[in-house]
Parts: C-alpha cells; structure tokens; sequence
C-alpha cells in the first residue's frame, strides 16, 4: 500500500517489497517451526514452558512448607499474607527441635539408617557377584526368587518376623535391622542385588580369569579386582539404602522403636509420625509458654526431619541423579 | 581296531570329561558360598515367614501371660475379614481401584516428561535434580504431613470444579478414585521420580540413526515414536510398571498396612496375630494379581518383527520337513528301481530272455 502512493520505480518498490517480505516470512517460519538442524522456537518454548510449569508442581510443596515453617501465628491468620512471611520467624524451628529432641534424634537417625546400609552393601555386593560371575545349578530360581520378593508385600512376612525377634530377644534393638541387611534381605534388598548383579556382569570376565592365573583366589579376585571397579554400584546402592532407611517408619517403629513399650532407640521420622503427640507433651511440661500447635510448626518439624536429607541430596546430587545411568538397570 | 587305539581314544575321552568339569563344578560351589548369605536368609526372612504366617492365617492366636495359645479357625479368619470387617474390604477396593487407575498415568507422565528432558535443551541437570527430589522425601510420613496440611494439592487449579464434574458423568465407584487423584495431583507427580530417570536412561540409548533413518523413509515424529521409541523401551515400561506398583503398596501412606498394624496389637478377642496375617495374606494376593495383571498386558503382545522370524522359522521348518519326506519318498522310489532293475539284471542274467 505504501508502494502505491510513492511515484516513480513503482515497479521496483513492489518488487523489493515482495522481496524482502518473502525472506522474513521464510525467517519467521524458520524461526518458528524449525529446520532441519534446529529445533523450532515454538515447539521449545512449548517445552521449556511446560518443564517450568512441571518443575513448579515438583518444586510447590517443599516451598509451601519452607515459606510457611517461617510465619507466626498472625502471618498464618492474615489472609493478604500468602508467601512472604512479614517476618523471619524462628521460634517455630526452636519449638518443634525442642519438642522432636532434635540432636539426639538426628544422631539415632543416622545410626539406625547408616549401619544397615553398611551391611547391605557388603552383603548385596558379595551376592550380586555370585550370581554374575558364576553357574550354578538353580541360579534361576535364585533369581526368579529375589524378583518375586521384591514384588511381595513386606507386610506378609512382618508377623513371623516380629514373633521370631521377639523370640530372640533382639526386638527394639538394632540388630533387628542388622540380621536381614547382612543376609541381604534389607529393605528393598532385591533391587540392590539386583543392581551388583547387573553391573558385575559387565565387568569383563578376561579381567578375572587374568587375576586367578596370577594366583588370586575367588574371594580375593572379588575384593581386589571386582570390587574397586563396582564403586559407581556401590555409591548407589549406599544412598539409596541411607534415604530408605531413613524414610522408613513402619518397620522402624516396629522393630526397633517398638510399638507397645518403647525402646531407647527413636528417629526423626518417628519423631515427625508423633509429632502431635510429642508436641503437646512437651509445651505442658515447658517452662516457658509455649504456643499450641499450628501448622507452621507441623511444617518446620517436617522440614527439620528432611533438611539432613536435603542437604545430602544437593551435596551428592551428580550421584543421585546419575545412579540409574550407571548401574544398567535399564539394560535388563 | 587295536587294542591300544581303544584305550588311548578313552583315555582322551575321560580327560575331555574330567577336567572342564570339575572346573566347573568348583565354580559353581564357590557361587553357592557367595550366595549363601542370600539362602540363608531366604530361609529365615522368606520362606519361614511365608510358612508361619499362612499357619497363623488359620489360626486366632491370643497373647496370654504364660505364651500364646492357637485355635484352629480354619479359614474362619479369612471369612470374618470379607464378611463382617467394617474397613477392610473398601479399603482394599479403594486401594484396587486408585492402583490400576493411577499406575498408567504415573508412568505415562513419567514418559512425556523423560522425552521432553531427551530433547537438545538447556539446563537438562537441572531439571532432573528437581524431578529427581521427590525420590528422597516422598516416602515416610512426610508425604502424609505434606498433604495433611494442604501442600499436596496446588490451590491454583481448581480441583473442586473438576471434581464435580467428574462425578456428574460416572458412577460413583469410578468417580471416587479419580477425583482423588486430581485432588492430590502433587503426590501423584510425586511418584514418578525414579520412572523418569529409568525412561531417561532408556531413550538415551536408543540410536540416533534409527530417527534418521526412519525420516528419510518420510516417517513423522508421530510415527517414529509409534515404531521406534515405544518398542524400544517396552520392557522398561514394564518394569516401571512393576515398580510403580510395588512402591504404591509399601509405601507408608497406604491405610491398608496401617489396618493390618493396628489389627495386629488389637486387643480385642477375634483380632490379632492370626487375623492380621489373614489380612496381609489377601492383601499380597491383591497386590501379586496387579503385578500380574500388568505383566501379562506388558508381556503377551510381542513384538510384529519377533512374530515375523517366529513365521519364517516356522515355516521353514515346513519346508525342512516336506523336503526330508520327498528325500525319503525319492530314495525309497529309488530303491525299488534299483531291485526292480537287479531283479530284470538277475533275469537277464538267468537268460530266461522275456524282456
């Protein structure tokens, strides 16, 4: 339209025009849709916007609770307020620590979780090795068995076992975690089995026929050649058998904590399950007034229940998040 | 034949039999002593339990100060559960129904984000340290805590809304469980951390070349994922499934272990060690008929390229068979020629001369 009003190369300005209007349109597609060897804008920025919107919804609970562990009362009953609490509040962590006896909880938080995880590796490790790297008469069924336990509910076995630990007089103390984890029968021992066993059977076999001919034993060619090389196997299964048995509250509290009497031992997430109870005990016996139970301090005791957690997590991220890569699980 | 060739020839023999076999049989004692800790614990984790516990299933078992006393109820404990208990046989619908409705969506999820993550973007690690998370705080009563106070569901989608909507156009019993999950979307993305990761791993694998190829054939994305991608990681699929499954039902925000808990130190008198092992034997045998369910879905469609090499196998099989049955057809054809020619050779021979 603008071409038509100007006088003179009429016929040169339209053709410009139409020049330079067709390679932006070209541009623009291009741009939007993609080409071969790139992506388009539209399709990443459906995906970028999606991934956002998705992390947001991962991400929503842990900063619901981060931002409301830290609101007093008033910040919690004022409605304007959603977020942002109009100060930093921490007398919430202050009481709910208090109440969960935060220290010596953390402490028996870490032993109840850490040395089963011990046990499991080397006893997960020691299996998963037998089963790769030796035939045996009945290794399927061994197999077919581990898969089957993993499938079966641990709540069949629970009763039996609680009779026999009791039996044994070794309810409400640790051993009742340690007997399983050391036979590879652990929480989730299948899966860590399973993982040694997968990675061992990539290890190549010439490596371990060249050590026996040099003289090493099985036992040995297994700790000293085996073994090292299994370190991403190992890394795994540590901290997923430590988170797992940290997460743990039924069997713990059934085994170790004890149900009926309480034993000495307790964890932070025993502590969090009773927390209301925990709570109220303790703002009675407080000499100081302490306030009645609220949300923000449910929150804060939750939070203080993961934050070792957490902080392991963003520590060893690399690890967490590469664990599947490495471990072949995928490869089955 | 001599003698000496005789012997020497099994002396060779035995050798060949002896020596890998012993060998053998050396490595396959050391593997039982490695995984002895394993049997050993079989035996006293696994087996023994499954044994007593079906044993106290028929029994109702009392706790009196001098030990515990039997009776034999037979599957008395069994009918008591189905029949007359107030929770928990809804609870173990609801606990049906929330699997098989909530297993597909977590791992169909699980899928769309691990192929989103495949593509060419920034800050990939990221994202996976934020979908990995869940994996370590989504068990435990901190899930429970978490939703108790009102994190688990996102205030800025109306759940409400969607809810209704949803009971208006299905029955009740279906639309119970789905309102649910909308209604606690957050823990039902929480799920999917580790199954994302698996996809991951899985896609990562597969060729590039494949896509490539495919593309110059003219196959659209739609299709290559059709063909190539879902094929691929089918067993990864189920696996996730499997996993899925197995994680629902362990974890401690089931209310069906919680019954079973709580039914075990009951006081009362019909309640107890034998009444809780009858529940957790029907609850496992809900929780294997799942597993089962998807396994069989997962597993009985093979692959339309195995299918192909099962035809031609067996139809060269056919061939195999029809040829041998010409051979033998044609060498007894041609035995008979030759005898019937001996026997015109022998007459010839005889000089009888009728030919």
């Amino acid at each position: 339209m603008a071409a038509a009003t100007i006088n003179g190369s009429q016929a040169a300005a339209v053709l410009n025009k139409k020049w330079y209007q067709n390679l932006n349109k070209e541009k623009a597609r291009k741009f939007l849709l993609g080409s071969k060897d790139k992506e388009g804008f539209l399709k990443m920025f459906l995906i970028y916007a999606l991934l956002i919107c998705i992390g947001f919804i991962y991400l929503y609970p842990i900063l619901y609770m981060i931002s409301n562990s830290f609101m007093s009362l008033d910040d919690l009953l004022d409605s304007s307020i959603n977020w942002i609490p109009s100060a930093l509040n921490l007398s919430n962590y202050a009481q709910a620590a208090k109440s969960m006896d935060f220290w010596k909880s953390l402490g028996q938080s870490v032993i109840i979780a850490g040395v089963p995880t011990l046990c499991n590796v080397a006893s997960c490790s020691l299996i998963g090795y037998g089963l790769a790297r030796f035939d045996f008469p009945g290794k399927k069924v061994v197999l077919a068995i581990i898969i089957f336990s993993f499938v079966l509910p641990s709540q069949i076995t629970m009763i039996p076992t609680y009779v026999l630990y009791s039996n044994m007089g070794i309810l409400g103390t640790l051993w009742s975690f340690i007997l399983p984890s050391i036979l590879g029968m652990g929480i989730n021992g299948p899966i860590f089995i399973l993982i040694f066993y997968q990675f061992f059977k990539q290890v190549p076999k010439v490596l371990i026929e060249a050590a026996q001919i040099d003289g090493a034993g099985y036992f040995k060619s297994f700790l000293k050649i085996s073994l090292p090389s299994a370190s991403p196997a190992i890394i795994t299964v540590s901290l997923f058998s430590f988170v797992w048995y940290w997460n743990e509250s039924y069997l713990t509290e059934m085994y170790v904590a004890g149900v009926m009497t309480k034993s000495g031992w307790t964890s932070l997430i025993i502590q969090l399950d009773n927390f209301a109870t925990n709570y109220s005990s303790y703002a009675t016996t407080a000499t100081n007034a302490a306030t009645s139970l609220n949300e923000s301090i449910n929150l804060a005791g939750t939070m203080l229940s993961i934050l070792p957690l957490l902080l392991m997590y963003f520590v060893l991220q690399r690890y967490f998040v590469e664990s599947i890569d490495r471990t072949g699980i995928t490869g089955e | 034949m001599s003698k000496k060739e005789k012997t020497n020839r099994e002396e060779k023999k035995n050798k060949n039999k002896i020596k890998p076999g012993r060998l053998a049989k050396r490595e396959a004692i050391t593997g039982l002593i490695f995984v002895s800790p394993w049997i050993l614990g079989a035996c006293i984790f696994l087996a023994y339990p499954l044994i007593t516990s079906f044993q106290y299933a028929l029994n109702n078992i009392r706790i009196t100060p001098v030990g515990k006393t039997f009776t034999f109820v037979g599957y008395g404990n069994f009918t008591q559960i189905l029949l007359s208990d107030a929770d928990f046989p809804t609870q173990l619908i609801d606990y049906l129904t929330t699997t098989i409705i909530s297993v597909p969506i977590i791992v169909v999820f699980a899928l769309i984000i691990a192929m989103m993550l495949n593509q060419k973007i920034k800050a990939r690690g990221f994202f996976r340290l934020i979908f990995f998370l869940p994996v370590i705080i989504v068990s435990g009563p901190i899930l429970g805590m978490l939703t108790e106070q009102g994190a688990g569901s996102i205030t800025a989608i109306d759940t409400q809304a969607i809810s209704t909507a949803v009971h208006n156009f299905l029955p009740y019993s279906l639309a119970e469980p789905i309102s649910g999950i909308f209604e606690n979307m957050v823990t039902i993305l929480w799920y999917s951390g580790v199954q994302i990761l698996i996809f991951l791993s899985g896609l990562q694998k597969i060729d590039r070349s494949m896509y490539e190829a495919a593309q110059i054939d003219g196959g659209s994305g739609w299709e290559c994922f059709w063909k190539i991608t879902l094929p691929t990681i089918k067993p990864l699929v189920l696996l996730n499934c499997v996993y899925t499954v197995v994680f629902i039902s362990n974890n401690n925000q089931n209310a069906i272990i919680e019954l079973i808990k709580n039914s075990m130190f009951s006081g009362t008198k019909e309640k107890g060690y034998g009444y809780a092992s009858a529940m957790a034997w029907l609850y496992s045998l809900v929780v294997l008929l799942i597993v089962g369910l998807f396994a069989i879905v997962f597993l009985a469609k093979k692959d339309i390229y195995e299918k192909q090499v099962k035809r031609a196998k067996k139809a060269m099989k056919k061939e195999a068979r029809t040829v041998k049955k010409i051979e033998r057809r044609s060498a007894r054809n041609a035995k008979k020629i030759e005898k019937a020619r001996q026997k015109r050779k022998y007459s010839t021979y005889d000089g009888s001369g009728d030919y």
